[in-house]
């Protein structure tokens, strides 16, 4: 049975089934993005093809596992004489000498006063490098100036510090859009200009005001942009090729969802934005628009339909 | 005649004097020969120096890499001025940033090419699979060294690019969302991400990259090099058994053992 090279024990039959397996995976992955049918197909071929690969090995190391011969202690006279390095050993092992408590008490001692001492130098280290960046998170209310300054039915770019204490490396966009008044109260349209595929600032898809450019100034955040814009063709990711309504509504590209949105508030006639939400669709327009609305989601994670259950838990925003 | 080999003898005992009381007390000398010298097929080629080639660009950008962090800054408010200092001021500070930043391609590039022929001359196969799965684990190590690098000269492009790529990480399943905020020090990407990920580029991810480097050294002594496919030599450790036909690719440990452990009688 030795191979002269010597290294083919080691080897399982070949066969064809991982191929088929890996076929029913691309299928399936496929299919995610394209059907559920043809996801469906793929997961059957690949139950089918790793079933039957699996079946393949285990009979394979079924069989592979040899005989283990009867050791007796005198071999018969006929057999041929064993090699040094097989058989029984000349001089057998001696019997592992019996441990006394005491031993036994110093060395779980040792063992745990070691781990006792080391779990107390880790374990704040480790904290201190995890922790930070799930805690004390959340946002803080930016204040981008009198209402005023927002032109009803149209669409401005603004641009403001979000965390004074971070600096200009918090500057983030909305496209905020006053809609008149709803019921009495103001309504605006407030859209985070992160793309929900994979982040990037996507654009108004129209001309962009700059010569109308406004600064604001806010209190204890910085001045404020304001640039009247004309998204006539929504928002497009300079990215990737995510294409939004003006709704924020995806209507072309890889995005997974509809843009963030802002919670805002007036407060002595000055337009505040307030936390983020994440929205899964908006029907109708403007102030009387109906929003889906989730707890905020990173980009590229689905809220809603059963993709929504790979990512169940948040972690603070 | 006599006086000069005298003094030659001398000579020769003083200059390996110091060699022969370093080895007396460590045994280096003979560990540097258990480490360099062993069997290798005489039908090897180029293909084999494909793993030093790497060893040695990624030994280029741990050189590089210490002497440029003698002059970056990593603060979201300098760390670009002081790559443009590098880059413009410092004497060959472009030379030196150049290496480090082509030297990451290539580094990568040969990562693939080692990959590659060590998959098309089998030498992942047994005993060698331990040694695939440490290579396997330092080509991710290697390329999450490349994405900690990317954001460090602090332009559009790079942190643009640490963006998207968080937020890929963001999309995995179930941990996703929690892995980037790890690697963001926060919900959103702020002064701590520049100075965190400066910190793994520098520190942890090199440590184990060398922790791992070492590890697959340390199997690639222990294991020999493998004969190429078309090769009727043997090579890897241990010598060769006359008695036996020669053993392309390999002498597993268990003929090994019977050479070593077979007691005169």
């Amino acid at each position: 049975m030795e191979d002269p090279r010597g290294n083919m024990e080691h080897q399982p039959p070949p066969s064809l089934w991982p191929i088929g397996f890996a076929v029913g995976i691309v299928c399936l992955l496929v299919g995610l993005i394209v059907s559920w049918v043809a996801a469906a197909v793929g997961a059957a071929i690949a139950a089918v093809f790793g079933f039957l690969w699996a079946r393949d090995v285990v009979a394979a190391s079924r069989r592979e596992r040899p005989a283990v011969p009867v050791e007796t202690d005198g071999a018969p006279p006929s057999a041929r004489p064993l090699p040094a390095d097989e058989g029984p050993p000349a001089m057998p092992e001696a019997e592992p000498a019996e441990r006394f408590p005491r031993s036994v008490f110093l060395e779980a001692s040792t063992l745990g006063l070691g781990a006792l001492i080391g779990a107390i130098v880790t374990l704040p280290v480790l904290g201190f490098a995890v922790l930070p960046a799930f805690l004390k998170q959340g946002h803080k209310d930016v204040d981008l100036g009198p209402i005023e300054n927002f032109p009803e039915g149209q669409y401005v770019v603004a641009t403001f510090v979000s965390d004074a204490k971070q600096g200009y490396i918090s500057r983030r966009s909305a496209f905020i859009r006053n809609n008149g008044m709803a019921d009495g109260k103001p309504s605006f349209t407030c859209i985070s200009n992160r793309c929900v595929h994979l982040g990037c600032p996507v654009q108004p898809g129209g001309p962009v005001f700059d010569s109308k450019k406004k600064e604001v100034s806010s209190s204890g955040h910085g001045p404020v942009e304001l640039i009247p814009a004309l998204p006539a063709a929504g928002f497009i990711c300079p990215c990737h090729g995510g294409a939004y309504d003006q709704e924020g509504n995806r209507i072309a590209g890889p995005p997974v969802r509809a843009l963030n949105r802002f919670e805002f508030l007036i407060k002595d006639g000055h337009l505040i934005l307030a936390g983020m939400y994440s929205v899964s669709s908006v029907s109708g327009t403007g102030a009387t628009a109906r929003i889906h609305k989730y707890q905020l989601a990173g980009p590229g994670q689905h809220i809603d339909g059963p993709e929504a259950w790979l990512y169940p838990v948040q972690p603070p925003h | 005649m006599a006086s000069k080999s005298d003094r030659r003898q001398h000579l020769e005992r003083a200059a390996t004097y110091p060699i022969d009381w370093l080895e007396e007390r460590s045994g280096l000398i003979g560990g540097l020969r258990y480490f360099l010298f062993r069997k290798v097929p005489g039908d090897t080629n180029w293909f084999h120096t494909l793993g030093s080639a790497t060893l040695t660009a990624f030994l280029v950008q741990l050189a590089t890499g210490v002497i440029l962090a003698m002059y970056y800054k990593p603060d979201p408010n300098s760390a670009h001025a002081s790559i443009e200092h590098i880059t413009h001021d410092v004497t060959l500070g472009w030379l030196v940033r150049g290496m480090h930043k082509w030297g990451a391609s290539v580094f990568i590039i040969l990562l693939f090419l080692h990959m590659g022929r060590v998959f098309l001359f089998g030498a992942y196969k047994y005993p060698r699979e331990l040694n695939w799965i440490v290579g396997v684990l330092l080509l991710a190590t290697a390329l999450f060294e490349g994405l900690t690098g990317y954001l460090l000269p602090w332009d559009q492009t790079s942190y643009w690019a640490t963006v998207v790529a968080i937020n890929i990480n963001g999309t995995a399943p179930f941990v996703g969302p929690f892995l980037a905020s790890l690697l963001r020090g926060g919900a959103e990407i702020g002064p701590d991400t520049l100075a965190r990920f400066y910190s793994l580029h520098m520190l942890l991810v090199p440590g184990a990259l060398i922790g791992l480097i070492t590890l697959h050294l340390y199997l690639v002594v222990r294991l020999g090099v493998t004969s190429p496919p078309w090769s009727d030599e043997a090579a890897g450790e241990g010598p060769p058994e006359p008695t036996k036909p020669a053993r392309a690719g390999l002498v597993r440990p268990r003929a090994r053992t019977a050479v070593r452990g077979r007691p005169t009688e």
